[in-house]
């Protein structure tokens, strides 16, 4: 068990140094200089390489990696080009907004999806679960920021119970701010379901014909507890394996869903920031977000040693 | 486990029967079928020119002439649909062939020698995973500028970790078998067993992972043309079209719903023929079904 932990965590921390290398390198070598962009096209030259120096640009390569690095890792994220305010302000502004999204999209992913996949397993074959996996047939196939634009038409335009998009922020109140975020998470949420309710169905069809589910009916158990307590928990494997996926894929989601409902989120931090060139911030949000991804995955990981104890004894 | 010896051999003939008695792989077949088919003729013939503006024509209902309406240029979007059908197949075709093209290669590769080349090849991909490939996607346009090209570059690096995982997955899986034992003692060398008996067991996990990226592809694609990084104008495609459309949702919301609905069949019909091929050729898939 320990051995195992351990190795997960390696993995995780090498595949996170890969990472923060990968991006350093990318964003080094795209054509235009920070210096020059913050100065304007009418400064000198002098001006320029003295700025350069300020802000630590002509030191070595693996010195401005290092410097970079151990920036992150204490959160000082350096200075935004743009908005010359601290890179860190400018993503507690916004991940308030992200977070709380992909964290309601996540739930309500999970909330439709498992009754669904058991639903349909239960009934696997019949009437039920052919309806049921045509629904999530046609739920994977839909973009998400198509359904978005549906949804907005629907419920903002024509019957208007939410506003179309924007957001008032948390101080206008708990209740109107999600008001404003139930549109975009709904449009986030459903297809992600679609794919869940799948993947649970068929690892939950997989598990029925095991031998312990024909023991515990023949023992006289009723087939609804079967399936709740025998089958959903061995199941559960990749059930979260795709809902570790599913974190990296809410949190790119929100990039475009984001800009959909003109939330002022990560996502559209991020995309602004690539547009006007602002390096240091998209250098700082793509890492927190693959930081993310890595940090659930790794929880994915160690949650396989909770819900199933035959990893737990192995060494 | 009990012993075979090679995977067993079925006709052609009998694959065609199963082929076109399963409603999966039909309803795929014949969408994605149509889908290519529009694509094609859209070289040839569209109902109206998608590159002339005709300003006066601007934002028409659907009707007899138009059927799917106008857009804010007075173009008709069915003529536009077609032309991006082609568009989206390219992208994600191309997109798909890296992924198959890289890595493939690379997962065969760590299959076959193990240890440490293994290692190195699985802790590349969990790097590219680790990535959400969007928003990656967004940083690789944004960089090298946005157009098709990089989109298919963009969503084609995306694909190399999913086909490497899977080629080595089905390696692995063909590597301690009885016939492979006999390759090697004929003293085959491991480059031309990975040639001549292990792909081509694993070929078809390659097709069906291969729909599934497709239609993913479309996915991608349609999502970078959405936000400007895509495809650009005035070569038409689907995601670029609900761009256009979103702000005049109210006064025109055909110019939404159609490209929509467009990606939405085309991904559905890839979907549906992956299921299909699985289904057909994989006896294990059909026993749980």
């Amino acid at each position: 068990m320990t051995a195992y932990l351990l190795k997960r965590l390696a993995i995780a921390l090498i595949t996170l140094v890969l990472a923060s290398m990968v991006v350093f390198a990318v964003l080094e070598i795209i054509p235009g200089d920070p210096a020059r962009l913050m100065l304007g096209m009418n400064a000198s030259a002098d001006q320029v390489e003295l700025l350069r120096n300020q802000m630590g640009l002509n030191a070595p390569l693996a010195l401005r990696y290092l410097h970079w690095a151990g920036g992150l890792l204490s959160l000082d994220f350096g200075r935004s080009y743009t908005y010359s305010v601290p890179v860190i302000d400018l993503v507690r502004e916004r991940i308030v907004v992200s977070l709380p999204l992909a964290l309601i999209a996540l739930a309500l992913s999970t909330i439709i999806a498992i009754p669904v996949g058991l639903f349909s397993a239960g009934r696997h074959g019949r009437a039920g679960d052919t309806i049921a996996m045509g629904a999530a047939q046609l739920g994977v196939a839909v973009p998400n920021f198509w359904f978005a634009l549906m949804l907005i038409y629907l419920f903002a335009v024509w019957l208007r119970l939410v506003p179309a998009g924007g957001f008032p922020g948390w101080s206008a109140g708990v209740w109107v701010a999600l008001k404003s975020l139930v549109l975009p998470a709904i449009a986030l949420a459903l297809p992600q379901a679609a794919i869940l309710a799948r993947v649970t169905r068929s690892a939950l069809i997989e598990v029925l014909n095991e031998d312990y589910i024909r023991t515990a009916r023949a023992k006289g158990l009723p087939f609804r507890a079967v399936l709740w307590r025998h089958a959903l928990r061995n199941a559960m494997i990749p059930v979260l394996t795709i809902l570790g996926l599913q974190f990296a894929f809410l949190l790119a989601g929100t990039i475009i869903i984001e800009n959909v409902f003109y939330l002022p989120g990560l996502g559209r931090l991020v995309f602004q920031a690539i547009t006007q060139r602002d390096l240091i911030v998209v250098e700082s949000v793509v890492m927190l977000l693959v930081a993310a991804v890595i940090a659930v995955n790794l929880l994915v990981d160690l949650s396989y040693a909770v819900v199933d104890p035959r990893l737990r004894s192995r060494q | 486990m009990t012993l075979r010896f090679d995977i067993p051999e079925e006709n052609f003939a009998d694959i065609l029967v199963k082929a076109f008695t399963n409603r999966s792989f039909l309803t795929g077949f014949v969408i994605t079928a149509l889908v290519a088919a529009v694509a094609i003729v859209s070289f040839f013939w569209t109902p109206f020119d998608v590159t002339r503006l005709i300003i006066a024509d601007k934002t028409q209902a659907p009707s007899p002439v138009h059927w799917f309406g106008t857009d804010h240029f007075g173009r008709d979007i069915f003529s536009m649909i077609m032309v991006g059908a082609r568009n989206s197949i390219a992208v994600a075709l191309v997109a798909v062939g890296i992924g198959m093209g890289v890595g493939v290669p690379l997962g065969a590769l760590a299959a076959a020698r193990g240890g440490v080349v293994d290692e190195a090849v699985m802790r590349l991909n969990d790097l590219v995973f680790a990535f959400p490939a969007l928003l990656s996607a967004i940083m690789i346009t944004a960089i090298f500028g946005p157009g098709a090209l990089n989109a298919i570059i963009a969503i084609g690096i995306f694909n190399i970790p999913v086909f490497a995982r899977v080629a080595r997955a089905g390696a692995l899986a063909i590597w301690p078998r009885e016939f492979i034992l006999a390759a090697r003692a004929a003293g085959k060398g491991k480059a031309l067993i990975t040639m001549e008996h292990v792909l081509p067991n694993i070929v078809t996990l390659l097709l069906v992972q291969g729909t599934v990226q497709f239609a993913l592809g479309i996915l991608a694609e349609a999502g970078l043309s959405y936000v400007g990084l895509g495809t650009q104008p005035p070569m038409p495609s689907w995601g670029r079209m609900l761009f256009d459309a979103q702000t005049r949702m109210v006064a025109a919301p055909w110019m939404a719903i159609f490209p929509g609905m467009a990606i939405v069949v085309t991904v559905l019909g890839l979907n549906l023929l992956g299921d299909g091929i699985a289904d057909i050729l994989d006896p294990k898939s059909r026993r749980q079904r």
